[in-house]
């Protein structure tokens, strides 16, 4: 099969082009999962535990249930059982995914608070709530452990971590030897707060049974996990169950893996014999979708007068479950990010009463970089160098981890352009000492990196030519912002030969060709790869077809030689002589014709190592009274390999260094660890970036082709943007103040010397 | 501001009184029917006295423009215009808006053709889940319409009620400075 597409077909891939959704976004046309009602739709609101850790010793229900409207209180008691235990897997393997190996409500044990314990379905959603209120729930509490002080001492070192993928234990070299070899020895200790991924819509599911067939309005980021995580849990053939999320309202991973309420919401609407909706509250999604763990570092970093690393030492301690050994992987990207010859990365966790963590937004690598790029910069200090120049000194060209060559890199493009554009080396030589009015004024820089995760099987698509030359590309694919929807219009239109306009995209379905869940920034790669791949065949099934026909005047060519553009099939090196697709249609009597195609993922053994890297530049201005960090602009750019839509893949990077703000400065879920709750489980007292707090941002890329990835050489652009952004903030507060922060959020208080997170 | 009451005042009884300032008759805890202009076209709905605007409009009206991120007055996903103000959807009780038009962002448009800020929206990009705009687009409208987009602070800062998770901010900003250039620009060439 030809993969590589002509030039003048090329064109349509990458230009910038407006999202697919985005006229029935702004017109509110567009409907997210908990906008579905068939008739008769009822309501169900989950009770949440309100102890860390003990037992339900009773639920009277007797109130509730007289109350107007009720339909059902299910619990521990009446819930049916499982048909199948739920094992966490992400979701990027593509089969059954739940988030964590726990499934609520089905004995009287609470291993943390809000955990569902009870759920009321009712006629209104007011009457559900109001008898949620009435139900009683008495409990009996035993200790808890939720935060690092409590479980330090119980920490323990995981054999396998992040579901058995990932060892707990990293490193190469030696690297007792590689400190003793450094001139100059970098420690910190950084504790980073409690992250949630607070998209704008909260989760939900609406699910309907007719005929023994279950359908489910899901809010996910892949329609087929909650397929098939929601028929192994409640033991019916997945062709029984239909999938579908067209529109959803943010994720960034809190809607990657399988949660317990769609399956909730299937049981419950079973068991009242009507369509039940479960819309999980905001509050509700602080203990329903998974987090971005607590954790400390304790991070060693060893290098010659020089700047040659020579030695690196890593450990990380964080709460997971008690059901799973949980921790993001903080460790593998920094590890790979420079050449330093001895590494050593271990994971230490301790079991607390929370639910599973899960991924968010670059998990692992926004935490794990922030650590190295942080001390990075205070190397750069110590050794009195430039900190481009610190990192231009360690860069690889293979990595490090395994010596393998990156499949494409970039990045020393990315330091330079980067550098050049933002002005970089006009920055003050001495932290501190640059002002704008009462403002202290700084820059930092820091690398980004993430890696090249891959679908583990082949991905589909299908891909329909109209007579009327109109076309649509399928897949079972969520958008939940990507701009999905635009990349399949413009990867069909360049493959098949026509306009983009032309090409309708249809998604969010599992009735559609079967994708994995667009998770781990590999979903935009893997489906364009998916619908190249079908285009590709439905354009070589219409050459196929022409040449063999003696009617065509391309009748005997070598369909090798034949081209496609404009909707002609034409021979290669001009466009005359040709013919339509539509007229080969009609000719042959044909309302349409269409291809499934089917993209196998590289494996891991390709022989390559892959990831989009990058360089972030940020200037912050500080207002020493107020403890005020302001972050005056941003610059990013990024080699992401092929950019199938400049538009969106610019909106993507831009959110991702946005989140790098919250990250740097805002964000932190506080645990009580008297209460065992979370302290601030609303929108307005887990504070978010807003407008105002957003500056101007600039995203540029650097060009490099990649090979390897994919037939497009699209390497994914969802969360590199966020990773080393929070480092360059926090770097720019640095040499604004002459003052270090080492822990996340860096909070007002932290600025004026109080409380936690205050440092010299 | 108000007096302190615990009944609503639903403006339609008080001109059934015909008199202002007489205590309206109960309502509730039953169900009501109210009567709701939404965009333009008049409807009737049975809501209980608590039922949010925005649980009238979603739930019951199958109006799901609005949106609902936290049903806590906290993200302004929910933003619609009563009388031409914004309001917060999960905050404004539904009975209060008896015989008040309410907009939402299904009433932008003109048929088929955008209204200039969705537009603008639209071509710059200035969205990505989608979730928050129905929210972001009410309160750019209204703020264009009071003159509060002078500039990019300006702008920021009056937007800043409504909170967008995928950071579109920046387009945000951009596509409400393009709607109010452009009619600057009309207007100065009239
Ligand atoms: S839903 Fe009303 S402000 Fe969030
Ligand atoms: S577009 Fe997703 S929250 Fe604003």
């Amino acid at each position: 099969m030809s993969t590589v597409p002509h030039r003048a077909r090329a064109a349509q891939v990458g230009r910038p082009m407006d999202r697919a959704d985005g006229r029935a976004k702004v017109t509110g046309a567009a409907r997210y999962s908990a906008e579905y009602a068939p008739p008769g739709t009822v309501y169900a609101v989950l009770v949440g535990a309100r102890i860390a850790a003990g037992e339900v010793t009773g639920i009277d229900a007797r109130r509730a249930l007289r109350s107007d409207g009720v339909l059902a209180v299910l619990s521990h008691l009446n819930l049916p059982p499982l048909a199948a235990e739920p094992h966490l897997l992400p979701s990027l393997a593509g089969a059954a995914a739940s988030g964590q190996s726990f499934f609520p409500m089905r004995d009287a044990r609470v291993h943390y608070a809000g955990q569902p314990v009870a759920m009321v379905v009712a006629d209104t959603l007011e009457r559900a709530g109001h008898a949620a209120e009435l139900l009683e729930v008495s409990y009996r509490a035993e200790p808890h452990v939720t935060g690092l002080e409590q479980g330090r001492e119980h920490a323990y070192e995981p054999e396998r971590i992040f579901a058995g993928f990932l060892p707990g234990r990293i490193g190469r070299g030696d690297v007792d030897r590689g400190l003793a070899e450094a001139d100059t020895v970098v420690e910190t200790v950084h504790r980073l707060a409690a992250n949630h991924h607070n998209p704008i819509e909260p989760a939900a599911a609406t699910a309907q049974w007719q005929d023994g067939r279950l359908t489910v309005h899901d809010s996910t980021q892949g329609p087929t996990a909650t397929r098939l995580t929601v028929a192994e849990l409640l033991g019916l053939p997945p062709s029984q169950v239909r999938v579908l999320a067209p529109a959803v309202g943010g994720s960034f991973g809190s809607k990657a893996m399988v949660w317990s309420h769609p399956v909730l919401a299937a049981m419950a609407a079973r068991h009242v014999r009507a369509p039940v909706k479960l819309a999980v509250t905001r509050e509700q999604m602080f203990t329903a979708c998974g987090h971005r763990e607590e954790q400390e570092h304790r991070f060693t970093l060893g290098a010659r007068r020089d700047g040659t690393l020579t030695a690196m030492r890593h450990h990380k301690l964080s709460p997971t479950s008690p059901f799973d050994d949980w921790t993001e992987p903080s460790l593998e990207m920094p590890a790979r990010m420079y050449a330093c010859p001895n590494h050593e990365g271990v994971y230490r966790l301790f079991r607390a009463n929370t639910m599973t963590p899960a991924f968010m937004r670059a998990p692992g690598e926004a935490s794990g970089m922030f650590v190295l790029e942080t001390a990075m910069d205070e190397l750069a200090g110590e050794l009195g160098m430039d900190p481009v120049e610190l990192r231009l000194r360690n860069h690889c060209d293979d990595d490090p981890s395994t010596g393998l060559p990156w499949s494409s890199k970039g990045l020393r493009e990315c330091y330079a352009r980067g550098a050049e554009m933002f002005g970089w080396h006009d920055r003050a030589p001495v932290p501190g000492t640059r002002t704008d009015g009462h403002w202290l004024v700084g820059t930092g820089m820091a690398s980004a990196v993430y890696p090249v995760y891959q679908a583990m099987g082949p991905q589909r698509a299908r891909v329909r030519l109209y007579a009327d030359g109109r076309a649509t590309a399928e897949t079972a694919c969520a958008d939940f912002g990507t701009g999905v929807g635009a990349v399949m219009r413009q990867v069909a239109a360049a493959a098949l030969g026509i306009g983009a306009e032309q090409v309708e995209a249809r998604y969010g379905d599992t009735e559609l060709p079967t994708t994995v869940a667009a998770v781990g920034s590999a979903g935009t790669g893997a489906i364009a790869s998916a619908v190249h791949t079908a285009a590709s065949a439905l354009r070589e099934q219409m050459v196929a077809r022409a040449v063999a026909d003696p009617a065509s005047p391309l009748y005997g060519t070598d369909p090798g030689r034949v081209e496609a553009a404009g909707g002609r099939m034409f021979p290669q090196g001009g466009s005359g002589g040709g013919e339509a697709y539509t007229d080969v249609l009609r000719r042959h009597m044909m309302s349409d014709a269409e291809a499934l195609g089917a993209w196998d993922p590289p494996g891991a053994d390709g022989g390559y190592a892959a990831a989009t890297f990058g360089a972030q530049f940020a200037e912050v201005g500080v207002d020493p009274d107020l403890g005020l960090v302001r972050v005056r602009r941003m610059l990013g750019v990024f080699a992401p390999g092929r950019v199938l839509n400049a538009k969106t893949a610019r909106s993507q990077l831009m959110g991702g260094m946005l989140w790098g703000v919250g990250h740097a400065l805002l964000e932190a879920t506080r645990m009580d660890p008297g209460s065992g709750r979370w302290a601030n489980a609303s929108m307005g007292d887990y504070l978010l970036p807003v407008n105002a707090d957003a500056p101007e941002v600039r995203v540029e890329f650097a060009e490099v082709e990649d090979a390897v990835v994919n037939p497009l050489g699209a390497k994914g652009v969802g969360e590199v943007g966020v990773v080393g952004a929070s480092a360059a903030i926090a770097n720019a507060v640095h040499h604004a103040t002459g003052r270090r922060f080492r822990d996340l959020p860096i909070t007002i208080e932290a600025v004026l010397g109080r409380g936690q997170g205050a440092s010299a | 501001m108000t007096r302190q009451t615990s009944r609503p005042r639903l403006p339609s009884q008080a001109r059934r009184e015909g008199r202002e300032g007489t205590r309206p008759p109960e309502a509730g805890p039953g169900e009501v029917e109210i009567a709701l202009t939404v965009n333009g076209t008049r409807r009737t709905v049975r809501v209980e006295p608590r039922v949010s605007l925005l649980d009238a409009l979603r739930e019951r009206l199958g109006v799901t423009g609005p949106k609902k991120g936290c049903d806590q007055g906290a993200c302004g996903a929910c933003t619609v215009l009563v009388e031409g103000r914004r309001v917060l959807g999960c905050l404004t009780l539904a009975i209060t808006c008896e015989g008040r038009p309410v907009t939402t962002v299904e009433g932008l448009a003109d048929g088929d053709r955008l209204h200039p800020v969705q537009e603008a929206f639209i071509a710059n990009d200035a969205f990505q889940c989608g979730y928050c705009t129905p929210g972001q687009l009410m309160s750019a409208v209204a703020l264009l319409e009071e003159g509060r987009a002078g500039d990019d602070a300006e702008i920021a800062e009056w937007m800043s009620g409504n909170i967008c998770r995928c950071a579109a901010y920046p387009n945000i900003r951009a596509a409400v400075r393009q709607v109010r250039d452009a009619r600057a620009e009309g207007e100065g060439g009239r």
